[in-house]
């Protein structure tokens, strides 16, 4: 097992499934000479040529569109899309083509893309290049919306991401990617529906996703240690479809639940995760689930306000705080 | 193209406005829903370009007025009506309905709906025809209003700068929806536009089957060469609305008269009646044949199918049994 970064295990994936299949192709906004704006890239434009690891031009919407199109011949693209919040340009190819056209061909069409940008809030970069919008896709029906937060989830969903035959978002974060982790020497396909326990515990369970994975796993250790409380933790990496009975399950051990999630919290994860619990197991709560997001605002460039719009493990172990009255 | 084969088209044509026609009178009767938009008076666009093409074999796509270029690819009139209907037994199983006929078994891979979204889907197959290294090509056939949309622009740069195999067909009925095109495009001239991506480009009469046909020859031989993307202006008309909630008010009766003087269908019945080829009584005779094959096979088999199963509902969303979704072989 060795161990490496967020950025090399993405980059490993890629490696592989372009090595294993000549129909592999990569495309986004200076992936190729330049090497990815997060290395995801690096070195695969030297390895495979300009016919496979393609530099496009700025211009989102159209290049997922081609890259849709050519899947449709059995081609299978991964589209990196620099930042997420230029993905906004690139919805109407995703959703009204690739998401829609298994659906309205009655099964005779498929687009198995795989469609990976950076998310989150990184340092400072202001409302445009801050967006958190997992909450946009996991919306929509046809798309399936996986999340890493750790290398060894980056690696094994980018690998299975590739080879499902539904178009596929991969909500990858600014600040993850030179995150260390372990990541199996031996190939390892990740599973795209499910949900992980990263931490067992009996008296509430915190669920977060991607960043929002640490900050709970920090917070069970506070809680733990401070107040005596035994967190479990869940990390939802699939957001669409989300893993009902995997959240039931846990709810019904702990019967306490807080979401953990970087956006706002209007139509998002906690919203859903909520709407779960309630459909599954309401009567086994013994407290209303919390939701701990960010506030509802364009992110601001200010290094306190923006810190401020953003929740982290303190706020989560707040929240558990009061929800016991501690 | 030799007697036989104008003949054929000519047939093909006819056949191609009586299904449109039909449908017009099924949506009256509340038989087809939704949106529904038809081919009337282009009828030489398609069937000029794709004779010189290969159909059934090169990748074809187009807008939501897509029901003959299906039929032109291979796709079973029955199963586009069954679709219209709604019916199970539809080429898109009644899930896709007019704006949606898709039938892949043909290489014809769909009507789109949202104006100007084939472009680089359109791209998108030539760049996999490439990869691929067959001498296919990628054939996208849109109206004149979808060059306003910015994936226009971004296709045309992308299939020039990788070279791509597309064909671009643009025909050009003079409107967008309700608004006539100079009152919403600063150049008229639709092949003037490819010019700013140094993509090789013709203006040619949509209505005179044989003028589509020799231009889309060159268009089709150009790319087919692997020179490269090209771009195809058609002048055509649509006879009807827009769509069928189109009043259709927007135009003169005079304009309407002008056209209906260039029908495509009656300029290649003259020319053959002209030449010895054809008599009316030939013409009305193949008439008469298919209007009877649209009510007692077509519309009989799309009113006898069955509905989809509501139990069905949920199917064709996403892969069934996709062992990739559990981690695969691990």
């Amino acid at each position: 097992m060795a161990e490496m970064m967020y950025w090399e295990a993405i980059r490993r994936a890629h490696d592989e499934e372009m090595a294993n299949d000549p129909m592999v192709i990569c495309m986004g906004e200076d992936i190729g000479v330049a090497g990815g704006t997060y290395k995801a890239t690096k070195g695969l434009y030297e390895k495979y040529g300009p016919e496979r690891v393609i530099d496009t031009p700025i211009s989102e919407n159209g290049y997922t569109g081609l890259g849709i199109g050519a899947s449709f011949l059995g081609v299978r693209p991964i589209i990196e899309i620099m930042s997420v919040n230029f993905a906004w340009l690139a919805m109407d190819q995703l959703f009204n083509s690739a998401a829609k056209v298994r659906y309205m061909s009655g099964g005779q069409l498929t687009a198995p893309i795989v469609m990976r940008s950076a998310g989150g809030t990184a340092h400072q970069l202001g409302a445009q290049h801050s967006a958190r919008m997992e909450k946009v896709f996991m919306g929509i029906a046809g798309l399936r919306v996986v999340t890493p937060s750790t290398p060894k989830q980056a690696y094994g969903l980018l690998k299975s991401a590739v080879r499902c035959n539904d178009p596929v978002y991969i909500n990858e974060h600014e600040l993850m990617y030179n995150m260390k982790g372990e990541v199996p020497d031996e190939e390892f396909f990740h599973p795209l529906e499910g949900s992980d326990v990263v931490r067992e515990g009996h008296d509430v369970t915190l669920f977060g996703y991607n960043i929002s994975v640490h900050w709970c796993l920090q917070a069970a250790d506070i809680l733990s240690k401070q107040f005596g409380i035994e967190a479990e933790v869940i990390d939802l990496y699939a957001l669409s479809p989300l893993d009902r009975a995997g959240i039931a399950a846990s709810v019904r051990k702990t019967h306490r639940a807080v979401i953990a999630e970087e956006a706002e919290p209007c139509v998002g994860v906690g919203a859903e995760v909520m709407a779960i619990i309630n459909e599954e197991c309401f009567f086994e709560l013994d407290a209303p689930p919390v939701r701990v997001s960010a506030v509802n605002v364009p992110i601001p460039y200010n290094h306190t306000l923006e810190k401020a719009a953003i929740p982290n493990a303190n706020d989560v172990v707040a929240a558990v705080r009061k929800m016991f009255g501690k | 193209m030799n007697v036989a084969d104008k003949k054929r088209l000519l047939r093909e044509m006819l056949f191609a406005r009586r299904f449109e026609e039909r449908c017009y009178e099924a949506y009256v009767e509340r038989k087809i829903g939704g949106f529904l938009h038809l081919y009337s008076g282009e009828e030489a666009c398609a069937h000029g370009v794709l004779e010189a093409a290969r159909p059934g074999d090169d990748y074809v796509i187009t807008g939501y007025r897509d029901h003959i270029h299906a039929i032109k690819c291979g796709a079973d009139p029955k199963k586009v009506m069954a679709e219209l209907y709604g019916k199970e037994t539809g080429s898109s199983r009644g899930r896709g309905g007019s704006m949606h006929i898709f039938d892949v078994e043909h290489h014809f891979m769909g009507g789109y709906a949202l104006v100007g979204g084939p472009f680089p889907l359109a791209a998108g197959m030539a760049k996999a025809i490439k990869m691929k290294g067959t001498d296919q090509i990628s054939i996208c056939f849109l109206g004149d209003a979808a060059n306003n949309q910015g994936t226009f622009h971004e296709s045309m740069n992308m299939a020039k700068i990788w070279n791509l195999p597309v064909l671009y067909v643009c025909e050009n009925n003079l409107y967008g929806i309700g608004t006539r095109i100079d009152r919403s495009t600063a150049v008229v001239d639709q092949y003037k536009r490819v010019s700013g991506y140094d993509i090789p480009s013709a203006q040619t009469d949509g209505q005179d089957v044989e003028a589509v046909y020799k231009a889309a020859k060159k268009a089709v031989d150009y790319v087919r060469s692997g020179k490269g993307p090209y771009f195809l202006e058609l002048m055509t008309y649509r006879y009807r609305g827009h769509s069928m909630s189109d009043s259709n008010a927007y135009r003169s009766k005079d304009e309407e008269r002008m056209w209906s003087k260039r029908d495509p269908i009656i300029l290649l019945r003259d020319r053959l009646i002209e030449a010895g080829e054809l008599t009316l009584d030939d013409y009305k005779a193949m008439d008469t044949e298919i209007l009877d094959e649209i009510e007692d096979e077509i519309i009989a088999f799309a009113e006898q199918s069955p509905e989809p199963r509501v139990e069905e509902l949920e199917k064709y969303c996403l892969a069934e049994n996709d062992p990739w979704v559990l981690g695969g072989g691990r």
